[in-house]
């Protein structure tokens, strides 16, 4: 417990240095950005490896290496009240700055420590005009096409599925 | 009484480890499980590691499995002893199952739920006969699943949402957003026990003694007469906020089950009858664990609800005490390790009850036969 306390705090010392002048920047575009780090977190990591090999990546400095731990995952009392710990999920994260001056944050369910990496590079080429429409098309956009794609299948066996009632009249005179 | 050291078995130990890896691949010439088989078609298994693990990672379930030749609460204890060994990064938003990618969802209370009764991949129905062609080697062509022209629509209603204009069930209102929920991985169990504390450790929960608390609930002792208002599967997005960012980013769609049992009418001069509600959740498709955790949920909020109980699923510290697979069996089993000086101590005490009791016993027959003896003179 002490030396988790230890190491989350010397984390933030750490983080301390680019978070400020991140958070500003992050807040312009907060939502095309939240749309793709999600789509990151959420894809197999083959996936995200398999697509990652049509980008060409400039050279970036590591800022923090990619590291797993875990996120307390919290459910709501009855569904929709107050919250409760359910258990936690492994998470791996990573931080990279491009020469060009990005910073790139990768947060990534599992414990892939490439995907992390990838992830956080592929965040900051996105901040970047030079970048973004080539790792959008080569990676974003078929990772949410095979995320879109695999929902819509669960969701076609699901409704086929699906009860249908049908009554039966009893005709008394017969 | 001081302890004694005594050492000596490391051979035998390590002996016996080589042999244990030897049993757990069994005959070598029936093919090598591999990880990603045990967590693609053993996944229910999967699932209840990393419910009862209280950690959600399928591959390290799968890996647990294998490494406990499919002993479900060793390899839970092995993913609970792993996870001590990762930092926190934080905690979720609190998940919102109403907006989940529902795979399954019935109600048995009420047939005309909005969205329908949709069964899913369930073993509901099945005649449980022994399918042998399971059993035929090199495989068998496994049909795929029929897919409809339509979707499910993106939100179902819930059973509380389809009822709460009503209000004939039981709200479950936000009442402290702010509140930091109890976390047993952080304090120790402490009572009396909120509603929070209770439903984490009935989520880490061992399924098999919950089915059994739930169960002797719904044979009379403490019974709460619950009616299943509705069970869901599917994914749910869970969201975080990292702190370098400072905005939410959906980290995972996971699989989750969520029961809500109905159960019987409160009321009372300022409260208009309504339905009570018991609550279960857990990682993965756990039907008969989120049933039993519901069921045992509304029996533990008695003391809120005004009820007075006796019974075992009624008493919070029974319950929560107990319930954990890790503890339980750890304390049962460690039993078996070395108790040498317990039992020499025992040995010694028990020794001189006896020498007292076969030395009193003599005192009293030579007594008694000098008594009789002088009787007779």
């Amino acid at each position: 417990m002490q030396v988790q306390i230890q190491s989350i705090q010397k984390l933030f010392a750490m983080t301390q240095s680019y978070t400020d002048e991140f958070v500003d920047n992050a807040l312009k575009d907060s939502a095309a950005r939240q749309g793709w780090l999600s789509t990151l977190a959420k894809a197999p990591s083959e996936e995200v490896l398999k697509h990652w090999e049509d980008v060409v990546a400039p050279e970036s400095q590591v800022l923090r290496p990619a590291e797993t731990g875990m996120v307390m995952v919290r459910g709501r009392t009855g569904g929709a009240g107050n919250p409760f710990n359910l258990g936690e999920m492994t998470v791996t994260r990573c931080a990279i700055r491009l020469a060009t001056g990005e910073t790139g944050i990768g947060y990534v369910a599992g414990r892939d420590k490439t995907h992390a990496y990838v992830a956080a590079v592929a965040d900051a080429m996105l901040q970047s005009s030079v970048w973004h429409d080539q790792v959008r098309d080569s990676l974003i956009e078929p990772l949410r096409q095979a995320a879109d794609a695999r929902r819509d299948a669960v969701s076609r066996k699901a409704k086929a599925t699906q009860v249908e009632f049908f009554t039966m009249v009893r005709d008394r005179k017969a | 009484m001081a302890y004694v050291a005594v050492k000596g078995g490391e051979r035998a130990i390590t002996n016996a480890h080589t042999w244990l890896g030897e049993v757990r691949r069994g005959d070598t010439s029936v093919p090598e499980l591999s990880v990603a088989q045990i967590r693609e078609q053993m996944s229910l298994a999967v699932d209840r590691v990393m419910a009862e693990g209280s950690c959600y990672d399928p591959d390290l379930a799968a890996l647990a499995i294998k490494q406990s030749r499919g002993d479900l609460p060793e390899a839970i204890f092995l993913l609970r002893a792993y996870r001590t060994t990762l930092p926190r990064f934080g905690a979720s938003t609190p998940i919102e199952t109403a907006n989940m990618a529902v795979q399954r969802r019935v109600s048995a209370a009420f047939k005309d739920i909005p969205g329908g009764q949709v069964l899913g991949p369930t073993f509901d129905y099945t005649h449980r006969l022994l399918d042998f062609k399971l059993a035929a080697e090199g495989g068998h062509e496994v049909p795929p699943a029929q897919v409809s022209e339509e979707i499910m629509p993106t939100q179902l209603a819930t059973i509380a949402q389809v009822f709460a204009h009503e209000g004939l069930l039981e709200g479950d209102p936000v009442t402290d957003a702010s509140e930091q929920p109890y976390d047993l991985t952080r304090e120790p169990m402490a009572f009396p026990a909120d509603r929070d504390q209770r439903l984490q450790a009935l989520a880490r929960g061992d399924e098999g003694f919950l089915l059994s608390l739930a169960y002797s609930s719904q044979r009379g002792w403490g019974s709460t007469h619950p009616l299943c208002g509705e069970i869901r599967m599917g994914e749910v997005s869970v969201g975080f906020t990292p702190d370098e960012l400072g905005f939410e980013i959906e980290l995972a769609d996971l699989p989750m089950t969520e029961c809500i049992m109905l159960s019987g009418f409160a009321g009372s001069a300022e409260q208009a009858p309504q339905y009570t509600r018991g609550y279960g959740l857990t990682f993965g498709h756990n039907e008969r664990k989120a049933m039993s955790m519901s069921i045992v949920d509304r029996a533990l909020r008695g003391r809120e609800l005004g009820e007075e109980g006796q019974a075992p699923c009624q008493d919070e510290e029974f319950v929560l005490y107990h319930s954990d697979v890790v503890e339980a069996s750890g304390f049962v089993q460690h039993l078996k390790l070395p108790h040498y000086v317990d039992f020499q101590a025992d040995l010694q005490f028990l020794r001189r009850l006896r020498r007292e009791f076969f030395d009193a016993k003599a005192k009293a027959l030579a007594e008694q036969t000098a008594h009789m003896k002088e009787a007779a003179e």
